[in-house]
């Protein structure tokens, strides 16, 4: 019926609570998304267009303007060979190569068996350990040939599951502002003072802690 | 989640010169609230809440910080262009590092995260700005979980939110995590995106989000360097901090060097005094190009900016002494090219990164920047005419009109064309798809020539037939 | 000037040199408008000057000097600044502007010889005007998929979108719909809907419009005739009230499209689809284009059974007028009456209200159907116009859905809230259109707004405050036709009483139903907005004697003709099986008359059962005026020839005195508007210069309305839900089932219930259930709405499919209706 788990939903509901205006967590929400199913489903976006008060017609729109966002199944590891100037004057073309090669699939591709999809992608920020790549947003540097075919097979072997998690998954530690301590998120509209320290004197009983 | 332990982050290279927003890098923990509180952490803010407001602005103001995002325009003074009586006011943290070369604010993020928080709190205290989001480029995974996890524990401690060491600053800090959108780190750009919608840039003069930002409040927009070194000025004051470096460029910065040296990596260099040469060939740096292998060119402030040679090594890092010379310092990368180096194909990547990350707003830029990569690449690939040569300058004279900046090339009597460029477009997203190119094609003519020599006899056998003949008039 | 001056002026204008000319532009001004006032062209592509300005097509750079130097900007984002420079044809403004359409066309197919907007196309035109004459791109062009539908009524062409974001813009901003957006980024940026959610917008035609290329095309307008070979005239839409000013163009003698005008007191230039398309209707194949007679002895039962053209015998004018004349002439005195007459032009109406008065000799006239207020109310409380009601500080909302009903002030109102002009309260039974938009918005059972009214004055809300402090307007309607006018009525009163410098915007829906009351087509009123108690020196001479007896009105004339009391039933353009709220009452009404005669363009519900059928002319087939809902006369044109023999309605009327032995005094359309201005005071100014794209306010009337007393709110049954009967655009009316590319669009007919209502009756959200009312049942789906108000049960009316009307009583204050589940009866066990 509907597309987020309990779990997320909860999440979801924690995220735009965070937002002066709930649009602002379209974003966050399709990274919950791909998060739940590895990538964006047009019934996932229909549930976000609800749940951030929009049209599904402009999440999509959102959604397909980054680059991170799939909306279509890939692998379960997406490994991003960076292509960038940095990276190419250290050999990631020849990397590339190798590793079209390797996993029998052209960049933009995913191997048959589901495993792996390999891209092209542009400068990851890791310039000076070119060549670089990245799997599932985790960083390899200096990837060489033999390298990338000990990663692969480490990613098939599953000796990597513990750092890299499926593709989806970001960052596995998230934000959690305790209730105690949230200020909480006001519209804009609702606000029309300035903040209290600024009109309280100066060295309120700052230095605790 | 809990058997998940954050791999420690590479590049960052020690050495002698002064350091600011690198001090705590050393250490293997240096991303822990234990380490931070350890290491001075939070001693800046507690500075700053002992002082109104207005002082700790005026400290700022005083240190005069320069953005460390690219446009290097001053930190306190752009906090004084949010108009007064308009409230709520947003803080927003620019850390969507994407430009081709550059990585410090990853470092930053990974590495020191409650010192870019401190930062974040320090300037919303001073400016009254109520909420502040921290926008993290999103294939930085592990700068997320540092920032994360930073956060929570800031959180628990009493340092963000509600009360702020027991006194009445309250401010929530909301990480914000982007997904994959180069021109999202244009600062208009980035309030879109944070609203959900499509990251294209909403510059509109004389607008600036400082005025009309983030739901159309004011919002200060800073990049995570920038902020990041606050808790230093807030420590050691204004004084201390201009006395590193020079008067108009006081600090350190972060620069990442990569490419073709012995030793690429991210160093925190001193402004102003610092030199390329210093940097590309000095023992605490890069020691030099490889083995046999001579300088070619560099890009002296990330993949927008035009390039230099080995003529502009004893610049500074002084955006003064930069700009008459025809680039910028930018973002603070640099990347080194020696002598084997195919600068067309070089070039090359650049022009297709921009074409990539183009937002596909500015017509000169969406199909420009298209264009521009799909001749560029006939020519590296071969099939090229010297017409095409021609074509690439003209397209690009449409995204840039004027004279385009370049440095100067003694032996062939050409004279720098200073900074900055014209643009038909909104952001510099579209000139800087032409810049590479512009510098490859005015610095080293010679290798895009040979590349087409052959294919001269193409252009006269289709003047008067060929496609670039008929009129498009319809 | 003097320093005195200067200081006086200078926060008035903004003085700037614009080519080398001195403006003065006003403060804020954008620089490509500025210019435009000016007579200098700026070119442009993405800038709409009612819409915000996005910079997106870079079309319109010039070099602006704001003191700095000059610098190309953009001119659609550069506000005016003192002592600007600006020059828009220096060699780097031509460079940069062919450098712009350069880039648009490399990937544009150039495909204008099969392209509908080839001819009339921006990107053509500037590419003539502006344009480097030659393009240096070799490369392969962008491919897309060939037009795709994007609703029922606009293709999308991507290929040759240059994504100039109007479209997208305007759905979002303007329509409030934004079902397309931009998809993709950069080079492969593509304007596209969500998968399996079409652009179903009422407003989408606009985007045909605005958009500058080939791009978008209007379903029914493709292919059908180049820009070259069309015939235009300017018009006034009388789809419904607001009278959005329109380009009719036709082709060959047939209406091909209708573009919105830009006027600023109206329509901005846009148009509802209904507006747009609905000109369909008039080449439908099942338009009346010739006299009709009943075959003798036969009144169709049901048109939905029986082929409705078998009950009829083409005629001819001599004789279907001579049966109509003698049916007129052996009725008994007082047993003539006229319902309808508001979709037709001011001079059919005052030709119709004449023929009625002085030949007919009857006051039972009624242009309303029973669906809109007190005709006294109308004519006499409606002084507020459409900008009123956009810049008062609070307007309040009593109404039907204005989306619904009067889709363009639904516009004008939503675009007013969002840019802060006004603050929109409403008071209805049902979340409406501008429910998002509404500062506040309540909810209240069916016919008791007047009673939430009155507790919010009274209450702690800063509403009554607000009502006090500020301007007001309110805009008054009929929120359902499923309870009288008179809960409107009382919140009239309550509103004159409580906030006495409210004004009003009478919310009446009909085409020219404004219009046809202010010339007397209702019972108790003459043509100049009088009272037939007090009638003008001019009228009473030019008219003679007037029948001395009141008229019924709507229900008064169908109850008489079903007691057998109406020899001679006139149908002016109406349908009252299908409007009149009370279907029982008007099936037995039309039965019972002895004679019907429809003046009519379709056979419809009711005009099948006449016994003789008049052919009209309709939109675009005659000249004369229209009154809008604020009462703004405005021209109509007359583009091609009616079909068949078909007449304007006011011929009919002055042929039909001619056989009765009389003479209404005028042969042409315009001796009609002539003695309108002669005979209405209210009129004179107005109607010597309708053609003014504006046309002119009529502005008050000549008394002051009666407000009805308070009406006591009805009781409540705690078992019942309270039927509320709204209007949808795409209705069950003739209009739209006869307009190809509008008759599919009409949406099901569910009854809409709160989802506690709901589950308080035990009834499963989709199910079919049985309604029941005093007067009959319905079987129909039921659905859940969180945007019903709690005991309301919301029906769509006229609705396609249901006869809805079979659950009212019109006599009644309002309809309380039962929802029973038909239970299986378990097996006994």
């Amino acid at each position: 019926m509907s597309f987020f788990t309990e779990e997320n939903r909860t999440l979801a509901d924690e995220i735009i609570g965070r937002y002066p205006k709930r649009r602002s967590a379209m974003i966050p929400l399709l990274h919950v998304a791909q998060g739940q199913a590895g990538w964006v489903s047009p019934e996932a976006m229909v549930e976000i267009a609800d749940l951030v008060d929009t049209t599904p017609a402009e999440v999509l729109g959102t959604c397909s303007f980054y680059e991170m966002f799939k909306r279509e199944p890939v692998g379960k590891y997406l490994v991003n060979v960076c292509v960038t100037m940095s990276c190419a004057l250290a050999g990631a073309t020849e990397l590339m190569e190798h590793a079209e090669e390797r996993l029998g699939v052209r960049a933009g591709g995913t191997t048959p068996d589901g495993m792996f999809t390999l891209a092209s992608a542009e400068c990851q920020a890791a310039c000076t350990e070119a060549p670089c790549l990245q799997v599932n947003y985790r960083y390899r540097y200096r990837v060489d040939a033999d390298g990338f075919d000990q990663l692969i097979d480490e990613l098939a072997s599953g000796s990597l599951d513990d750092e890299i998690p499926p593709h989806g998954i970001t960052a596995r530690v998230r934000q959690h502002i305790p209730v105690d301590r949230a200020v909480g998120a006001l519209p804009p509209e609702s606000v029309d003072e300035q903040p209290v320290w600024l009109a309280a004197p100066a060295g309120n009983g700052a230095g605790a802690a | 989640m809990a058997s998940y332990t954050i791999p420690h982050a590479a590049g960052f290279v020690a050495n002698d010169a002064p350091r600011i927003v690198t001090e705590r890098f050393d250490h293997p923990d240096s991303y822990t609230l234990e380490r931070y509180l350890a290491t001075g952490g939070y001693d800046g803010l507690r500075a700053a809440l002992e002082r109104p407001p207005a002082d700790v602005h005026g400290e700022v103001r005083d240190a005069t910080l320069l953005g460390r995002g690219g446009a290097g325009f001053p930190a306190g003074v752009k906090w004084g262009f949010c108009p007064p009586g308009v409230w709520p006011r947003y803080l927003v943290v620019n850390g969507d590092e994407s430009e081709p070369g550059t990585y410090k604010d990853r470092l930053l993020m990974e590495l020191d995260p409650h010192q870019l928080i401190e930062g974040c709190l320090i300037a919303c205290y001073a400016v009254g700005l109520s909420q502040c989001f921290l926008y993290i480029r999103g294939e930085m995974a592990l700068a997320q979980e540092r920032v994360a996890q930073a956060l929570n524990d800031a959180y628990e401690a009493g340092w963000v939110g509600r009360n702020i060491c027991g006194t009445d600053f309250s401010v929530d800090i909301v990480l914000h995590s982007g997904a994959g959108a180069y021109v999202v780190g244009e600062e208009t750009a980035l309030i879109e995106s944070l609203e959900g919608n499509r990251g294209m840039p909403r510059l509109k003069p004389p607008y600036f989000p400082a005025a009309i930002g983030l739901y159309g409040q004011p919002t200060i927009v800073n990049n995570v360097e920038t902020l990041a070194n606050l808790p230093w000025i807030m420590r050691n004051g204004a004084a201390a901090f201009t006395a590193i470096g020079t008067p108009t460029s006081p600090g350190t910065r972060m620069i990442a060097v990569s490419g073709h040296v012995q030793r690429p990596g991210v160093y925190e260099i001193t402004n102003g005094t610092t030199t390329f040469r210093d940097l590309i060939y000095g023992a605490d740096y890069c020691r030099g190009t490889r083995p046999g292998r001579e300088l070619k060119a560099f890009v002296p402030g990330g993949g927008s900016a035009p390039w230099f040679t080995p003529a502009q090594l004893d610049l500074p890092f002084e955006a003064s002494e930069i700009g008459p010379q025809g680039s910028m310092l930018g973002s603070g990368a640099v990347m080194v090219m020696d002598d084997t180096t195919d600068i067309p194909a070089a070039a090359l990547t650049l022009t297709k990164f921009y074409a990539h990350e183009s937002c596909g707003k500015c017509v000169p830029c969406r199909e420009g920047a298209t264009w521009l990569e799909r001749v560029l690449r006939r020519v590296c690939e071969g099939t090229g005419t010297p017409r095409d040569l021609d074509v690439l300058l003209e397209v690009g004279a449409s995204i840039s009109p004027g004279d385009f900046p370049h440095a100067a090339v003694p032996e062939r009597g050409l004279e720098a064309k200073p900074f900055p460029y014209q643009m038909t477009t909104i952001c510099f997203v579209g000139p800087s798809a032409f810049a590479p190119l512009h510098s490859a094609l005015t610095l080293f003519p010679e290798e895009f020539e040979a590349r087409v020599a052959a294919n001269a006899h193409l252009d006269t056998e289709l003047s008067g037939t060929a496609p670039s003949e008929v009129p498009v008039s319809v | 000037m003097s320093d005195t001056t200067a200081a006086e002026t200078a926060p008035s204008t903004v003085a700037v040199t614009i080519d080398g000319v001195a403006v003065e532009a006003q403060p804020g001004e954008l620089v490509i408008a500025a210019a435009e006032r000016a007579g200098v062209h700026i070119p442009r592509f993405c800038y709409h000057e009612r819409m915000s300005s996005v910079g997106m097509c870079r079309m319109c750079l010039v070099e602006i000097d704001s003191g700095r130097g000059p610098q190309l900007q953009a001119s659609c984002m550069v506000p005016v600044s003192p002592q600007m420079v600006v020059n828009t044809t220096s060699d780097r403004t031509q460079r940069a502007q062919e450098g712009v359409l350069e880039m648009l066309l490399i990937n544009h197919p150039l495909d204008c010889p099969v392209c509908d907007k080839g001819g009339e196309c921006p990107l053509q035109d500037q590419t003539m005007a502006y344009g480097p004459g030659e393009s240096r791109f070799v490369e392969e062009k962008r491919h897309f998929q060939k037009p795709i539908p994007i609703s029922e009524l606009v293709h999308l062409d991507r290929e040759r979108c240059i994504l100039c974001d109007r479209c997208t813009r305007f759905a979002d901003e303007i329509a409030g719909d934004p079902l397309i957006d931009f998809t993709e980024r950069g080079n492969q940026t593509q304007v596209l809907t969500f998968p399996g959610e079409p652009f179903s917008s009422y407003f989408s035609g606009n985007t045909v419009q605005i958009c500058p290329v080939g791009a978008l095309t209007a379903a029914p307008y493709r292919f059908k005739a180049r820009p070259w070979d069309l015939a235009q005239t300017e018009s006034t839409c009388t789809t419904c009230a607001v009278g959005c000013r329109v380009a009719v163009q036709s082709s060959r003698n047939e209406l091909v499209r209708v573009l919105g005008v830009d006027i600023d007191p109206v329509n901005h230039g846009w148009l509802c689809d209904k507006g747009r398309f609905s000109y369909g209707a008039l080449s439908s194949p099942g338009r009346v284009t010739r006299p009709l007679q009943a075959r003798s002895g036969a009144r169709a039962a049901d048109l939905a059974e029986v082929e409705p053209m078998r009950n009829f015998e083409p005629s001819d004018w001599a004789r279907a007028l001579d049966a109509v004349a003698n049916a007129v002439k052996t009725a008994r005195p007082g047993a003539i009456a006229v319902l309808g007459g508001a979709r037709g032009t001011n001079e059919d109406a005052y030709a119709w209200s004449k023929l009625a008065r002085t030949v007919l000799g009857t006051n039972h006239v009624d242009a309303q159907l029973g669906d809109g207020l007190p005709a006294e109310l109308v004519v006499g409380l409606g002084t507020a116009t459409i900008d009123d009601a956009c810049t008062a500080d609070t307007t309040l909302l009593l109404c039907g859905d204005l989306r619904e009903e009067l889709p363009v002030l639904h516009l004008r109102l939503r675009g007013a809230a969002q840019a802060g002009t006004t603050r929109l309260v409403e008071i209805s039974p049902t979340e409406t259109g501008l429910t998002r938009d509404a500062a506040q918005s309540e909810r209240c059972r069916g016919g008791e707004a007047a009673s939430v009214l009155r507790d919010l004055l009274d209450g702690d809300g800063p509403l009554s405050d607000e009502l006090a402090a500020g301007s007001v307007v309110v805009v008054l309607g009929r929120s359902s036709v499923a309870e009288s006018a008179d809960a409107v009525a009382e919140v009239t009163s309550i509103v004159a009483d409580r906030v006495p410098h409210a004004r009003f915007l009478v919310a009446s829906r009909r085409g020219n139903v404004r219009g046809a009351l202010d010339m007397g087509l209702a019972p108790g009123l003459l043509p100049g907005r009088s009272l037939i108690t007090q009638p003008a020196p001019e009228l009473a001479a030019a008219w003679g004697e007037l029948p001395a007896e009141p008229g019924h009105d709507a229900a008064g004339i169908l109850a008489a003709a079903a007691a057998g009391d109406i020899d001679v039933l006139f149908l002016l353009g109406a349908d009252p099986l299908t409007d009149f709220p009370d279907s029982v009452m008007a099936r037995l009404g039309v039965a019972g008359a002895r004679t019907v005669v429809a003046v009519d363009t379709f056979l419809n519900q009711s005009t099948v059962e006449a016994d003789i059928i008049l052919p009209a002319a309709a939109f675009g087939e005659k000249s004369g005026t229209t009154t809008n809902v604020e009462g703004r006369v405005s021209a109509l044109s007359e583009l091609v020839t009616p079909p068949g023999s078909s007449r304007p309605d006011w011929m009919i009327a002055a042929e039909l005195a001619m056989l009765c032995g009389a003479d209404l005094g005028f042969v042409s359309v315009s001796e009609v508007t002539a003695e309108i201005a002669a005979v209405c005071e209210t009129h004179a100014g107005a109607m010597g210069s309708p053609a003014d794209a504006d046309g002119v306010l009529v502005s008050g009337a000549a008394f002051e309305p009666a407000l009805p007393p308070a009406h006591v709110a009805p009781a409540r049954d705690a078992y019942s839900l309270r039927l509320v009967c709204s209007r949808k655009l795409y209705d069950g009316g003739v209009t739209v089932a006869q307009t190809p590319a509008l008759a599919s669009l009409r949406a099901e007919t569910a009854m809409r219930v709160h989802p506690v209502d709901l589950e308080r009756i035990g009834v499963e959200s989709g199910s079919e259930v049985e309604v029941h009312s005093e007067r009959g049942a319905l079987r129909l789906p039921i659905v859940a709405d969180a945007g019903v108000g709690r005991h309301n049960a919301v029906l769509a009316f006229p609705s396609p499919e249901l006869d809805v009307g079979a659950l009212i009583d019109a006599t009644a204050t309002v309809t309380d209706v039962r929802i029973e589940t038909r239970v299986t009866p378990e097996p006994a066990s």
